[in-house]
């Protein structure tokens, strides 16, 4: 049982086969983490460097624990003070930490695409860990993780996207990774945050919240970025929020069983309330703990398979 | 001179019999079974493991705890073999400190296997001892590591192969022998 993609740029274009593997195995890993030592041996002399070039807390420290929680070695890079800020570019940074022996590479950047570029440029296995508005694989995976430990199935999953769509990286790997599984996805915000053309994805698009939630069975909600109002794309927060926030109220229209998610940062009281989120029907937390256990698995499977010896 | 490509050097019965016989022997070597813990190898050493803390449940009129360990991320060979090995879950849902850990495996070989389910059993704690109970040991060992309990020694080459099927995974219960050259456990 191999991945057939020696990447992860992206869930578009990644099987099922590839996304079931993937998500069966965090299973596994996840029982690693609940051991008293939740620490294995597996990537023991494997180098991953953690490329940021956009500031990001959970998921730089999800991929470090995943890390070294396998046992590989991990070098963090980010760019205040670093030679990027004196103009070297992406390809030369990377040449030059590749020229010292590394394995992996863990990206993020506000370019969407940086990741699939360096595919082509270096010899290293390369994980995308968010570019530009472009995709957010192992924040997709981890999401369907979640929901699928939930459920126990992802398949005919009614899934609602709520929030600024456009900007969303969560929200395209969420869409094709869901789409893939046989999941039912719908999207809702205003017209301004929607891309054009984006039910040519497959999914129902709503610009009313009440009608989309009618009969879902998971919200997942996104971040509003608070620049996006200086944008000119919101009049108000204060309107957005009584027209796309998700309050107590709102929750009725949901089918019985049904499941909030988030992937942080919250803005609460704009996009989620406070009650919502903590909410027993929440699932916030459980997701970042989940984002541990999928990442392992990702850099699991991506790190086999180079075959020198074939049996024991 | 021709010879048979495959033979089998075990059957339901003798399993049984060597199983009967280790379970005996686990008892005779701790005197009793107070402090023991059976933990069985994916996938064919958990149905022996399990089948033995019946056998053991049965003679003492006891209940000895039984887990399952999985050594796909304790291998020694993950970043070199082609095919990735499924990465199973661990059940070990007792404490194994201070316990006579039995470990359970059906063919030792290389040793290989042990090895790496030694490393992973301590990253649980620390036994009084382990123990190692084996049904077909087949010689060749690359590390130095022996079964305290063993069902069958049998002489074997390396271009043979050793295949143990069990009644829960595989149908029946019997230890096949193949000369075809293909090698591997």
């Amino acid at each position: 049982m191999s991945l057939k993609i020696r990447h992860l740029l992206g869930l578009e274009g990644v099987s099922a086969d590839d996304i079931r593997l993937i998500l069966d195995t965090a299973v596994s890993f996840k029982e690693v983490l609940a051991r008293k030592i939740p620490k294995v041996p597996t990537l023991r002399g494997t180098t991953v460097v953690n490329l940021f070039y956009e500031p990001s807390t959970r998921t730089r420290l999800s991929f470090e624990l995943a890390e070294k929680r396998l046992s590989a070695d991990t070098v963090n890079f980010s760019t205040s003070g670093s030679s990027v800020v004196k103009g070297e570019s992406l390809k030369d940074t990377v040449w030059n930490i590749e020229a010292m022996k590394i394995d992996i590479i863990v990206i993020r950047h506000s370019a969407s695409g940086a990741p699939h570029y360096l595919a082509t440029c270096c010899r290293s296995t390369v994980i995308n860990a968010g570019d530009g508005s472009h995709e957010h694989p192992t924040q997709g995976l981890l999401d369907m993780f979640t929901m699928r430990e939930k459920y126990g199935r992802l398949e005919g999953l009614k899934v609602v996207i709520v929030g600024d769509i456009k900007h969303s990286r969560v929200a395209r790997s969420n869409i094709w990774g869901l789409l893939t599984m046989g999941a039912e996805v719908a999207v809702c915000g205003p017209p301004t945050l929607l891309p054009v053309e984006i039910e040519k994805f497959g999914v129902r698009v709503y610009d009313d919240l009440d009608e989309a939630l009618r009969g879902a069975d998971i919200v997942n909600i996104l971040r509003l970025q608070k620049e996006r109002q200086k944008a000119g794309l919101l009049p108000s927060l204060r309107e957005y929020s009584h027209y796309y926030g998700i309050t107590r109220a709102r929750l009725d229209l949901l089918n019985d069983n049904f499941t909030i998610m988030h992937p942080g940062p919250m803005n609460r009281g704009i996009e989620i309330s406070s009650e919502v989120a903590e909410g027993p029907y929440s699932v916030i937390l459980p997701q970042v703990t989940n984002g541990v256990a999928v990442r392992m698995a990702v850099l699991y499977l991506l790190s086999g398979g180079k075959g020198k010896v074939d049996e024991e | 001179m021709p010879r048979n490509i495959t033979a089998r050097v075990m059957s339901d019965k003798s399993i049984s019999l060597a199983l009967n016989r280790i379970a005996r022997e686990i008892i005779d070597k701790n005197n009793g079974i107070g402090e023991v813990v059976i933990i069985g190898i994916r996938t064919r050493g958990a149905i022996l493991a399990e089948r033995l803390k019946k056998l053991l449940d049965e003679i003492c009129n006891a209940q000895v705890p039984f887990g399952i360990i999985d050594i796909t991320l304790y291998r020694d060979d993950i970043q070199v073999k082609l095919d990735q090995p499924l990465v199973q879950k661990t059940e070990i849902l007792f404490d194994i400190v201070d316990k006579v850990v039995v470990l359970v495996d059906d063919v030792l070989y290389t040793g290989r296997t042990v090895r790496a389910a030694l490393d992973a059993l301590i990253d649980f704690g620390r036994p009084r001892a382990i123990q190692l109970a084996i049904l077909v040991d087949r010689g060749h060992r690359e590390l130095p590591i022996r079964a305290d309990f063993a069902g069958k020694e049998i002489q074997t080459s390396k271009s043979e192969r050793v295949e143990v099927h069990l009644k829960e995974f595989d149908g029946k219960d019997e230890v096949i022998l193949d000369r075809s050259g293909r090698g591997g456990v």
